[in-house]
């Protein structure tokens, strides 16, 4: 089992818990919406040649809210400046869900902070058909159950949600879900100029990961992120029988896949 | 024929000093208001439009505006409620909410629906753009504000025929469970007109979606031109246009004497009336208007037209062909108002300079006033040439006593109403519930019906 | 006292199976809107505003919901409005209005003022945060809540007060030019009331700007404990709290006789009551609760609800506002009704058979009151001796009752309860805000202030199964 740490730096105007593991070239992992899930086995796999750098959102957990932070750019914004200030920049990145849309937002501020970038079911983009689930206007029940295709299939997803939530636990989704709440609320989680400026992003090569079942941010996005970034080296790849979470529901073939295109 | 009663509901106390030292109605800072008149003229404005109902008219027209003496629906939602219940057959008439100004239009959809539903099916909702002045009062991006008024448009009209719940993701609004539990009476929805001065765009818009519109009391020529407009979209969507489609609003002032009607008839010039609605700057802030629009307006300005042109009926209503002479109402306000920022003229001179015009007022129909035999031949021949649907009387603006007011109302009631509805009749005058907007088809290649009449139109 | 006719108008005609179906009120989806029904039944309202004016109210008491049949004022100052013009001696009570849904603040102080204005100086407008599902409704970020409404009071109240033009750059709004040429008749300006359901940073925030607090039927012990929170902190802002702080709303249904009463009482649980208002996820959208209140829900999740907690405990804790119906996390018996339903395990006659099974311990426990003016009249003396409301509330129940039932029941109300309510007051020495101006009593430090409550008198009073919701 690898270490890993968590450590509060105060940095870009806050105090921001990080969480380091692993040896290597450094890699950042942005979460989801719902927090950082915590060591799965995908974090040890990477972590075997790559030290992972995952901060915690601010208004997550150990990190208090950036209330200047007010959207999912801005927050985009704010990563910037911490990887100019921690000098990490150009950087390998997989941003997960909302923190693939953050990626995305980065991108477009400045497509030099990355070397590459992962895009695993992100937010910020209306698909095609069909619509982003309104992750505010479900029980957490409902959310959490939706961001996987077949539990029974998903060991770690049991592990993590299965079972009576502990009021630690609740509060803790309550605390993530009212952040995002409050950036991402109106547009319903989406940015309608981000297919726009991603058309700037040049020379960031891309690989957008989603599962065909996806029943938070619908597969039918997956194109329209991929046109966004025509003008660089952009692949797609649809993982069947899979949900929101490739990461969790298909981690074997997740970290091949991501090995390989980070090398 | 609908026959509306339209006032504006004016602070008729504001001292007409200020008004004028202020150069314009909008921004008379609101120390003026004083809570007892305002109470008062709420429940009298009201009295006014249950008589008006009393005595004939068919519809009660409303409109709104904010921060301004001129005119004090500033929620005319509101009166457009207590109207829904204390009057039983009159249709009411908004024209209009200002969609743009609107941060909550489904809000605006469950109120307009719970008011239709308490008036049984009487609502006429009616939308507008909204003076500029309406988007500095209520931080309304004027950039945006055909935009805003659009999807506003779409939005209500969503929320009132779509079957909820449903999510709403458009450029200016969302709303993620769009399901109102209280929908208008009238089925679809409640028939919609929309007003206007004279916008070719709102114009061409209101064709397409087959709305009546209505002109705001505009020159006759120009708003021929305009319901010719109309006509031409409307073949070309493919529908014959006619009286159906169009509304006209005229002030028109009634008293037992001529003498009576020509002093009383005075004071809708009060405070410099529609001319010093609001200045300049508040009237057209940036982005309001289209390119095009500003396009003609520097064309005009610069035409040695003598100052700044608002959304004026007078000066909007020059038509292409005529020029008009210099010194017509619009002008004169604004050049004795210009004077008046500079100091170079007292507030007395730019108050002459106001009641000098009256003549000219009655002579160009800008103020219709008399007796019912003097002001029923005015108001024929504005049938003549628009052959309006809907017609709406326009009561005085300014401080005329309830007392006067009401007889106006009683003289139009008992005798010009008759009397217009005769015409209405002999011009073969339908209005939109006698016959559906939109309703008869066109078929390319035929000619299409005569909105207007020329001949009158040079007869006038 | 201040004595008001209140109710939500519900959509009476919406099939019961619906929304038990649906789980809640909220959502049921709006084809079962029919508007010549609800054309009739608006105007039935009015109607018995109007009378219930005639029968002797001080005031008539609205509220607003949104996208909900359980109540048709989604604009309920298009009803304000209707009232200021068609009655004239009652005071129009909006509790309230949801500032964080309105979004743009200047109109709303324009159309209260016009309001007030047309009813010559009888409004008392009245603000809530608005329950989650009129966040969800009407698109207002429920992280902002709080916020939202502190700072859309702010600028109501300076459209009100402060002379325009005037440029206002706040956090979520923003105006370059508020000079709104309509201001409310009553100076400085109109009474406040803030209603609420146990919220205790609510409750504080009215004793620090000195508005009248009003307890939305909620258990006699929790209320008391938010009663004398008021009062502590109302010393701390250097005033004597009394009775002209305080109202509390009562739901209640009167008949000629006990036994018309009670058969038309059941009325009150329709569709599972209030308890049913909305689902779990649109009661509490996310952020809508403070951190604190989470967190202590977080450890009632698998208690029975909301028991009384202590004034300390109130004091240190800070809670989120939860809608005027109650606390509407899962308990254990309602709750799992509806999770089995939701799962397919129970029919919706069982369900329904839960909900009215309920009747007896609703009356027991004084959620309802059901009876013959004889019979709720000491039900109605023992809420007044422990709370000591200046204003109470009669909240017409809910559920489908006939016009007619409606009608008698408030004939009653005027003809016999309230004047016994009268005198009850009367002899409990209880004074109004109109009589006693709140916040206007000195208080010095030191000093013993008045006892808000009777203690005595709650020894008395039944206690409330929590897990009984109406």
């Amino acid at each position: 089992m690898a270490e890993w740490t968590e450590e509060i730096t105060h940095i870009a105007g806050t105090n921001l818990a990080i969480i380091k593991g692993g040896k290597g070239k450094p890699l950042l992992l942005l979460h989801e919406e719902l927090g950082h899930p915590g060591w799965m086995s995908y974090h040890e796999e990477l972590a075997k040649d790559r030290t992972l750098i995952i901060p915690i959102q601010p208004g997550y957990g150990k990190s208090p809210r950036v209330e200047q932070i007010r959207n999912v750019h801005e927050l985009g914004l704010f990563y910037i400046w911490v990887l100019n200030e921690m000098n990490l920049a150009p950087i390998d990145v997989i941003g997960f869900s909302l923190g693939g849309w953050a990626a995305a937002e980065m991108a477009t501020a400045n497509s030099k902070i990355f070397r590459k970038m992962v895009l695993v079911a992100p937010s910020g983009i209306k698909p095609a058909e069909g619509e982003i689930l309104d992750i505010f206007a479900v029980t957490i029940g409902t959310q959490v159950n939706a961001t996987v295709h077949d539990a029974a299939a998903a060991p770690e997803f049991r592990k993590l949600y299965g079972g009576e939530r502990t009021p630690e636990q609740f509060e803790a989704f309550e605390e993530a879900r009212t952040e995002s709440a409050r950036i991402a609320w109106d547009p319903i989680l989406n940015n309608p100029s981000l297919p726009y400026f991603l058309q700037g992003v040049k020379g960031l090569p891309t690989h957008i990961v989603w599962g065909r079942e996806d029943a938070t941010v619908p597969v039918t996005a997956a194109e329209p992120y991929k046109t966004a970034l025509k003008n660089t080296d952009v692949k797609l790849t649809i993982f069947d029988h899979c949900g929101h979470r490739p990461e969790i529901e298909k981690s074997a073939e997740f970290v091949k896949l991501v090995r390989e295109f980070l090398a | 024929m609908i026959l509306m009663y339209f006032t504006e509901r004016p602070y008729r106390d504001v001292p007409e000093d200020e008004v004028i030292k202020n150069r314009g109605f909008f921004g008379v800072p609101n120390k003026f208001f004083d809570r007892e008149a305002g109470s008062r003229l709420y429940n009298e404005y009201l009295d006014e439009m249950v008589y008006a109902e009393d005595v004939g008219f068919d519809a009660i027209m409303l409109n709104e505006h904010h921060g301004t003496p001129f005119c004090m629906g500033a929620v005319m939602n509101v009166e457009a409620s207590i109207l829904a219940r204390i009057t039983k057959r009159a249709r009411i008439v908004l024209l209009g909410n200002p969609l743009p100004t609107f941060k909550n239009p489904l809000r605006i959809a469950e109120e307009l629906a719970t008011i239709d539903c308490i008036s049984h099916g009487r609502l006429v909702p009616g939308w507008v753009r909204g003076a500029g002045s309406e988007q500095i009062f209520n931080q309304a991006n004027p950039a945006y504000n055909r935009e805003r008024f659009e999807e506003a448009h779409d939005l209500i009209l969503a929320a009132w025929t779509r079957p909820g719940p449903f999510r709403w993701e458009g450029k200016h609004f969302n709303y993620r469970y769009v399901n109102p539990w209280v929908t208008p009476y009238q089925k679809p929805h409640p028939p919609i007109m929309i007003p206007g001065v004279l916008s070719p765009e709102t114009v061409v818009w209101c064709a397409e979606h087959r709305y009546p519109y209505l002109g705001l009391g505009t020159a006759l020529s120009a708003t021929a031109e305009l319901w010719n407009i109309y006509g031409d979209t409307a073949a070309k969507e493919g529908y014959v246009a006619g009286s159906e489609n169009f509304g006209y609003l005229q002030h028109v002032f009634v008293a037992e004497t001529e003498e009576k009607a020509q002093e009383l008839g005075k004071a809708h010039l009060f405070g410099g009336g529609q001319g010093a609605f609001s200045r300049p700057e508040h009237t057209l802030p940036p982005g309001y208007n289209s390119k095009e629009a500003t396009k003609r307006l520097a064309r005009t300005m610069t035409a040695g037209s003598g100052g700044f042109l608002g959304v004026s009926a007078e000066q909007l209503g020059r038509s292409k062909d005529k020029e008009e002479p210099s010194g017509n109402l619009q002008q004169v306000a604004d050049s004795t108002r210009r004077r008046l920022a500079r100091g170079e003229a007292t507030i007395e001179e730019a108050k002459a300079a106001i009641y000098k015009s009256y003549q000219k007022a009655q002579d160009g129909l800008q103020i219709i006033t008399g007796t019912p035999k003097t002001v029923i031949p005015k108001i024929r021949r504005i049938l003549e040439v628009l052959r309006p649907g809907v017609f709406g009387i326009f009561q005085s603006q300014g401080p005329v006593s309830l007392e006067d007011r009401m007889t106006s109302i009683r003289l139009l009631g008992e005798e010009v109403l008759p009397a217009v509805r005769e015409i209405g009749k002999e011009l073969g005058i339908l209005d939109p519930f006698e016959r559906l907007p939109g309703s008869r088809p066109y078929t390319t290649g035929t000619q299409r019906e005569q909105l207007i009449s020329l001949d009158a139109l040079r007869a006038s | 006292m201040h004595i008001m006719y209140f109710t939500e108008r519900p959509y009476r005609d919406v099939p019961e199976d619906e929304v038990i179906k649906n789980r809640s009120f909220f959502g049921v989806p709006n084809r079962f809107y029919d508007a010549k029904v609800g054309a009739r039944l608006y105007n039935e309202y009015l109607d018995e505003d109007v009378f219930a004016e005639e029968v002797g109210f001080d005031g008539i008491m609205l509220n607003e919901h949104h996208g909900n049949p359980f109540c048709m004022g989604a604009v309920m100052n298009v009803e304000a409005a209707i009232l200021a013009r068609i009655t004239s001696k009652a005071r129009i009570v909006l509790l309230g209005n949801p500032l964080p849904v309105v979004k743009n603040p200047v109109r709303l102080a324009e159309e209260l003022a016009e309001i007030d204005l047309i009813s010559k100086g009888r409004l008392v407008p009245g603000w809530v945060r608005g329950a989650g599902s009129e966040q969800i409704f009407n698109q207002a970020n429920p992280a902002y809540n709080r916020e939202y409404f502190n700072e859309a009071h702010d600028l109501v109240l300076a459209c009100w007060t402060r002379p325009g033009p005037f440029r206002w750059e706040g956090k979520h709004f923003n105006f370059r030019y508020v000079n709104p040429w309509v201001m409310p008749y009553q100076k400085p300006r109109p009474p406040i009331w803030i209603p609420g359901v146990i919220s205790a940073e609510t409750v504080v925030w009215c004793a620090q700007h000195r508005y009248p607090y009003i307890g939305l039927g909620t258990a006699l012990q929790s209320t008391v404990e938010l009663w004398n929170l008021y009062g502590q902190t109302a010393a701390q802002e250097g005033y004597m709290a009394g009775t002209e702080n305080f109202g509390y709303l009562q739901q209640i249904h009167v008949a000629e006789t006990e036994e018309e009463a009670q058969l038309q009482g059941r009325a009150a649980l329709f569709g599972g009551g209030a308890a049913n208002f909305s689902r779990p996820e649109h009661t509490l959208p996310p952020g809508y609760n403070s951190k604190e209140a989470t967190r202590r829900l977080a450890r009632q999740a698998t208690d029975y609800g909301f028991l009384g907690i202590t004034a300390e405990k109130l004091k240190e804790s800070q809670s989120g506002e939860l809608s005027h119906i109650g606390i509407p996390k899962e308990n254990k018996q309602n709750g799992d009704t509806r999770e089995k339903l939701r799962r397919g395990q129970v029919s919706i006659e069982e369900a329904k058979k839960k909900i009215y099974a309920n009747y007896q311990k609703a009356q027991d426990g004084l959620q309802i009151i059901i009876g013959t003016p004889k019979t709720v009249i000491p039900k109605l003396r023992l809420i007044m001796e422990v709370l000591r409301p200046g204003v109470f509330g009669l909240f017409q129940a809910n559920g489908p009752l006939t016009t007619q039932q409606r009608l008698t029941s408030i004939r009653l109300m005027g003809q016999e309860v309230l004047p016994a309510m009268r005198e009850i007051g009367k002899g409990l020495g209880i004074v109004d805000p109109f009589e006693r101006e709140p916040g206007s009593r000195p208080y010095t430090a030191g000093t013993q202030y008045d006892s808000l409550v009777d203690l005595e008198a709650l020894k008395r009073a039944p206690k409330r199964d929590e897990s009984v919701r109406v």
